[in-house]
């Protein structure tokens, strides 16, 4: 194992760090949920691109449209080997929330009588945890088809209820849809009795990775599931990709979601044959340096170690949870235990609306998201208008977890709670 | 401190004791209002007659912002001619819209003008507008209905 690393020289690596924010204060970064900072390495392999390699990819016969193919299948390689998953099923999309739509209307688009061809009676299963995005594309799938939506349940501390498994997924289900870690509570889902059920009734399990695979090491053939997506603006990456993999023997009978140049083996005036995958669900000249950034991003969370990374986030959860639950009139929203669980603290504090804390925090310099976190749904089930969320990466320390809990105070003090 | 812009005491006041937010059964028009970036959402209950704005009643739940702007606006309306109360809707929306470069008209806006340092928080401008949006919506309704 690497040595671990400290969050202190990380932070030397991302220039906006050196940023002042209001009030004077140095940025406390505590909203990687939403999305990363990016450290030069990244911000360099994209200039780089652009200064030595840049051409469209698989086209043309010259010197640099070489390179940037080669730079560009390189960075596959990296998402690949990070997932351990095959090359061929490795696919850059512009974000996550477009790979979950690729799968759905993939799914949606399918022949009768093709494996993934949804109808009335059958079923999609999702989780009352979802974020909108992995919710949304499902629930509008099952409108167009006529297919039933259904959902795990969550209890007072937001795990995952899978009493009912076996009623949930039964023998008309077609898609488990589920999230591996809550946005908003931080629960992680264990996945074993969801995959191998999903699996005995012919069902596939696409698994929303945003965020996990940021966090700790994935192994797909490991965890067994048939889709995956995650975004690389959450991973240290640039914005504008992301990725989506799925099992190749699947990818290869699925529908493409967009059309257009590079995705088809052949093509006349009133026909076109669809390349095998990744090509299949590339169309059009795909985002080249924000890959070569995000690949940059995955070979600087390696250099980290994946295993140090979770250490690191667990260890500064446990001293996160032990500090909050000392506050007076401040709760915590989700599970307080630090098992299954991710670096996210979400919580409320009598008498003071989320936006407002956010508002007070915000003055010390400490950035945080508030309101609904793009989980609606989830927020009606736990009778909250919104919570305020502070989310931990590789950059944070415990300085970082003083100052919330500091500017927590003050918000109580300036609002006379 | 950059926050005592924002917060201002009468904000602090309306929203610990809002006015009007009860709803009246007695309305004309009746809207339901949300701010989607942030979960806002009122209900918002007019009673225009004769051209005249008999009563507005609120309900709802959001940010000390959203709040005490909703119970600044219901007060202002109560008892002032619909285009009366029109243009005092615009003039705030005006001060909204002003980046900081505007203390807005007392005699207009009364309390309003408290919210006008909102205009320097981009992310707070439509937790301000909010109840006002829904008023004039309301009217607008009521003068078809
Ligand atoms: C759990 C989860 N799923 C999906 C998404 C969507 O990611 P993106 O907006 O990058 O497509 C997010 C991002 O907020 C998320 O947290």
């Amino acid at each position: 194992m690497k040595p671990m690393f400290s969050p202190a020289e990380i932070r030397k690596d991302f220039p906006i760090f050196s940023k002042v924010m209001r009030g004077g204060n140095r940025l406390v970064y505590l909203d990687s949920g939403a999305t990363s900072q990016k450290p030069f390495q990244v911000l360099d392999a994209e200039r780089n691109f652009y200064e030595q390699n840049n051409a469209a990819v698989h086209r043309g016969a010259h010197l640099l449209a070489e390179e940037a193919s080669i730079a560009y299948e390189g960075a596959r390689q990296v998402l690949a080997d990070f997932l351990n998953a095959e090359l061929d099923e490795v696919i850059f999309t512009k974000s996550a929330t477009e790979s979950i739509n690729a799968i759905a209307y993939s799914f949606g688009n399918t022949a009768p009588g093709s494996r993934f061809a949804l109808k009335p009676g059958d079923r999609i299963v999702v989780s009352e945890l979802e974020h909108h995005a992995n919710l949304i594309p499902w629930q509008q799938l099952a409108k167009r088809t006529g297919t039933e939506l259904v959902w795990f349940s969550i209890d007072a501390e937001g795990r995952l209820d899978q009493s009912n498994l076996n009623e949930l997924i039964n023998a008309s289900t077609k898609v488990v849809a589920i999230t591996h870690q809550s946005n908003v509570l931080g629960t992680i889902i264990p996945l074993d009795e969801i995959v191998k059920r999903a699996h005995s009734v012919g069902a596939v399990v696409v698994l929303d990775a945003c965020q996990s695979a940021p966090h700790f090491a994935i192994d797909v053939k490991a965890l067994d599931i048939d889709f995956l997506a995650f975004s690389g603006h959450k991973a240290l990456g640039p914005t504008g990709v992301g990725i989506l993999w799925g099992r190749s023997e699947y990818l290869n009978e699925m529908e493409p979601f967009l059309t257009g140049g590079s995705m088809i083996e052949s093509v006349t005036m009133t026909e076109a044959k669809w390349a095998p995958s990744p090509k299949r669900f590339e169309a059009g000249v795909p985002n080249m340096a924000q890959a070569v950034g995000f690949a940059a991003a995955i070979s600087y969370l390696n250099n980290l170690g994946m295993d140090n990374v979770a250490k690191h986030e667990k260890d500064l959860t446990a001293y996160a949870l032990n500090k909050f639950k000392q506050l007076d009139k401040v709760k915590l929203i989700g599970p307080k235990d630090n098992v299954d669980r991710g670096s996210v603290i979400s919580f409320t504090i009598e008498g003071i609306h989320p936006h407002d804390v956010g508002q007070v925090l915000d003055q010390y310099g400490v950035a945080v998201r508030t309101g609904h976190h793009c989980a609606w749904p989830l927020m009606r089930k736990l009778g909250l208008v919104g919570t305020t969320r502070a989310s931990f990466y590789v950059y944070n320390d415990e300085a970082d977890v003083d100052a919330l809990v500091d500017s927590v105070l003050q918000a109580q003090k300036y609002f006379k709670v | 401190m950059e926050l005592d812009s924002l917060y201002q005491e009468v904000i602090l006041d309306h929203y610990k004791h809002p006015l009007n937010k009860k709803l009246q059964s007695d309305f004309t028009a009746q809207v339901h209002h949300v701010n989607p970036s942030c979960g806002d959402e009122i209900t918002l209950n007019v009673n225009i007659s004769a051209g005249i704005v008999k009563s507005v009643s609120w309900d709802g739940v959001g940010c000390s912002i959203s709040q005490a702007s909703t119970s600044i606006a219901s007060d202002l309306m109560i008892g002032k001619s619909l285009d009366e109360a029109l243009k005092i809707v615009d003039s705030f929306s005006d001060l909204m819209s002003s980046k900081g470069t505007m203390v807005g008209n007392e005699e207009i806006l009364e309390d309003g003008v408290a919210l006008a340092g909102v205009s320097k928080f981009p992310a707070r401008i439509k937790c301000a507008l909010l109840g006002w949006m829904a008023f004039k919506d309301a009217a607008i309704q009521s003068s078809k209905n």
